[in-house]
């Protein structure tokens, strides 16, 4: 059996790599999809901690459950995301987070 | 791991070997039988095709190599193998590469989680019905980076059309695929299998197995659904630059494609191996689920061979107007049926291993909410149908401009 | 760690989920970076499979390879001018010194027993089912609330990715 750390130290990693994507890509869609990197880490430590946890026996299935959340969340996140990167494209023929600032005071 | 360790394993441990290693020796002829049931009857399918589709078309077909042109295809295939293996200077030469087999691969996992006989099958997974969907969205996957990666316009075209289609039409498949879910009470193959004993579920919904067979005959690209190789608008679609043994194997996966939805309906809708003496022997169980499988296979090809090919728009409309809802409607009313029926004691709670007297009243009643569902679309159809031809009677002229432009 | 099936699978799903990571945010061409972004979430829904939660491995695959991968590659091929940015990063050197200060934080906080008790070495051995999930998520002391305000939402999200990305012009 791998020990739960492994799990988490993974995670982490996951996390940092998504961490270090949205912060210094300059293209829309990749910020977006560092942003599906860092939710699916979170992901790996919800299970991990339910698989590993003492009442994933019974009916208290809160990481289990919590997961497929996260999915339907990240679906619509990215469904919604990817709405507005197309519309921001269209309206001003840019991808770049930082040139669509027309509502900056 | 003793659960994981039976039948030839155990076998060999008893003999004397290595537990891991029998343990692998076991899990590595379980994959290569059920891999290779797949891959050795798509030589056979291949003439099968070919036969019928010329059959229909008053042709003979193939008929030269070997005894009724059995050999054709061990012929084609050693053209194929012989070609040259060409990739376009432009393409992305790891995706190029890979894309043709992610395609096959993805048909031949779906055979992991069927069930030939009550004792024989892959792996009974909790998520059977799951897992087969799953896996075929690597196909749909394996399409768009083909598309893509041969840096082709034409290829990129076609993909485009494709996955559209293709993800348009998992919305119905899924929806008709959860009836026998639900009717079964379980994702199990196993056990959605053993819960048609009393009565076969295409008597319970033939709804959902009507839609489940267009919608299957969608995802395979199959006429009326043919965009995929629309020959005439884009020369030869995603696989355009393909050639030899990958463009082969996407072949091949299509064939494979087609057949295993024959057997995945078999098992959803027909009740699988059930049928006259089944329990005497694995072999006659085998043979029940092949024979049904088949059946619906050659169904599939006559269609194929019938029916012309519709636009994209009407495509579309067809389903998110019409499977879609119809199917939503589906699920509800018999979900519904079924739960009143249990609270008056008059179906089973538990289908597994119910009777054919078990059934009659639930079925009566499933039965006439589809077949009422079943004319109402029909009604519709009629309706859109008659509407489309007085448009197209009443504006003659510009129906003939509306043709000129796309021929442009 | 002793060798078995499960942690030779941990090991290749490990190469998957961050080496496909790594793909996504150093590759220049977005459509690769699609691809990179499939294989590692693929090693996530392995590690889901050895976690005995196959039902959200399933679904894994089902929304990201079968949906949101198909959903990227749209918008990267309808933002043409993406694929001819010149400069692949801003801010290279301040983003990938905190993420890795981040990196190291978080592997000393599950390394270390600094925040309570041990990390345990074993899960238990028996598991809630698929069918146990089901349950919960349409009991009223299980989870029915989230389950149909999650139906809203993705209701909604279809709504408003729609009206968002509708071209008002054609």
């Amino acid at each position: 059996m791998v020990p739960l750390w492994m799990y988490l130290a993974v995670a982490a990693a996951l996390f940092s790599l998504g961490v270090f994507g949205a912060l210094s890509r300059r293209n829309a869609v990749a910020v977006l999809m560092s942003v599906e990197l860092m939710l699916n880490a979170v992901n790996i430590n919800l299970v991990a901690f339910w698989r590993y946890s003492e009442t994933s026996t019974d009916l208290l299935l809160n990481g289990y459950a919590f997961t497929a959340f996260v999915l339907i969340v990240a679906a619509a996140e990215a469904a919604v995301g990817l709405a507005i990167i197309i519309t921001v494209y269209r309206n001003r023929r840019s991808v770049i987070p930082e040139e669509a600032a027309a509502l900056k005071g | 791991m003793d659960e994981i360790c039976t039948g030839l394993c155990r076998l060999m441990v008893d003999s004397g070997a290595d537990a891991g290693l029998a343990q692998f020796v076991s899990l590595l002829v379980g994959v290569l039988l059920v891999s290779g049931v797949p891959l050795l009857t798509v030589i056979l399918l291949i003439w099968i095709e070919r036969k019928v589709a010329a059959r229909i078309q008053d042709r003979i077909g193939p008929n030269r190599v070997g005894p009724i042109g059995l050999m054709q295809t061990f012929a084609d295939l050693l053209k194929l193998l012989g070609k040259e293996d060409i990739t376009p200077t432009a393409a992305d030469r790891l995706l190029y590469n890979v894309a043709p087999l992610v395609s096959f691969a993805s048909v031949v996992l779906i055979w992991a989680v069927v069930p030939f006989t009550p004792f024989h099958y892959g792996v009974d997974l909790e998520i059977g019905a799951l897992f087969f969907v799953a896996v075929a969205s690597f196909g749909t996957l394996a399409i768009m980076v083909a598309g893509w990666a041969s840096n082709n316009k034409y290829a990129l075209l076609g993909a485009f059309r494709v996955v559209s289609l293709l993800v348009s039409y998992e919305v119905p498949l899924v929806f008709a695929l959860l009836v026998p879910v639900l009717l079964a009470g379980s994702m199990s193959m196993l056990d959605i299998v053993n819960a048609q004993s009393g009565m076969w579920f295409v008597v319970l919904s033939p709804l959902a197995f009507i839609i489940f067979y267009i919608s299957s005959q969608a995802e395979t690209g199959r006429a009326p659904f043919d965009l995929i190789e629309a020959e005439s608008e884009l020369v030869a679609g995603f696989n355009i630059e393909y050639s030899g043994m990958k463009f082969g194997m996407f072949f091949a996966a299509e064939f494979l494609h087609v057949f295993t939805n024959g057997i995945l309906m078999a098992l959803l809708f027909f009740g699988g191996w059930m049928g006259p003496l089944y329990y005497e022997s694995p072999l006659i169980a085998f043979a029940w689920l092949g024979a049904k499988g088949g059946i619906i296979y050659l169904t599939t090809l006559w269609l194929r061979n019938t029916v012309p090919r519709l636009r994209i728009d009407q495509i579309m409309a067809f389903n998110w107007k019409c499977l879609v809802p119809l199917s939503i409607a589906n699920i509800v009313l018999v979900s519904l049926a079924l739960k009143v029926l249990q609270e008056l004691d008059m179906a089973p709670r538990q289908l597994i291993g119910a009777s054919f007297a078990d059934m009659l009243p639930a079925t009566i009643l499933l039965l006439l909410i589809n077949g009422a569902l079943t004319l109402y679309l029909l009604g519709i159809l009629r309706r859109r149908g008659k509407d489309a031809r007085r448009e197209a009677q009443a504006a003659p002229v510009q129906f003939a401009r509306a043709t000129a432009a796309t021929a442009d | 760690m002793e060798l078995n099936a499960i942690s030779i699978g941990f090991v290749v799903f490990t190469i998957f989920t961050l080496g496909g990571g790594i793909g996504v945010v150093t590759t220049r061409n977005l459509f690769q970076g699609t691809i990179w972004l499939m294989v590692s979430l693929f090693g996530v829904a392995g590690y889901f499979v050895l976690l005995s939660a196959p039902f959200l491995a399933a679904v894994q695959i089902l929304v990201y390879i079968g949906a949101i991968a198909i959903l990227i590659t749209f918008a990267v091929m309808l933002t043409r001018s993406v694929t001819r940015i010149k400069t692949r990063y801003i801010r290279l050197v301040p983003s990938l010194l905190a993420s890795l200060a981040l990196f190291l934080i978080l592997l000393l906080g599950v390394t270390m027993p600094i925040f309570g008790g041990v990390s345990p070495e074993h899960a238990p051995a028996t598991v809630a089912s698929t069918r146990d999930l089901g349950a919960a998520l349409v009991d009223e002391n299980g989870y029915v609330v989230p389950f149909l305000l999650a139906s809203v939402l993705l209701t909604g999200a279809m709504i408003g990715a729609i009206f968002i990305a509708r071209d008002d012009t054609a």
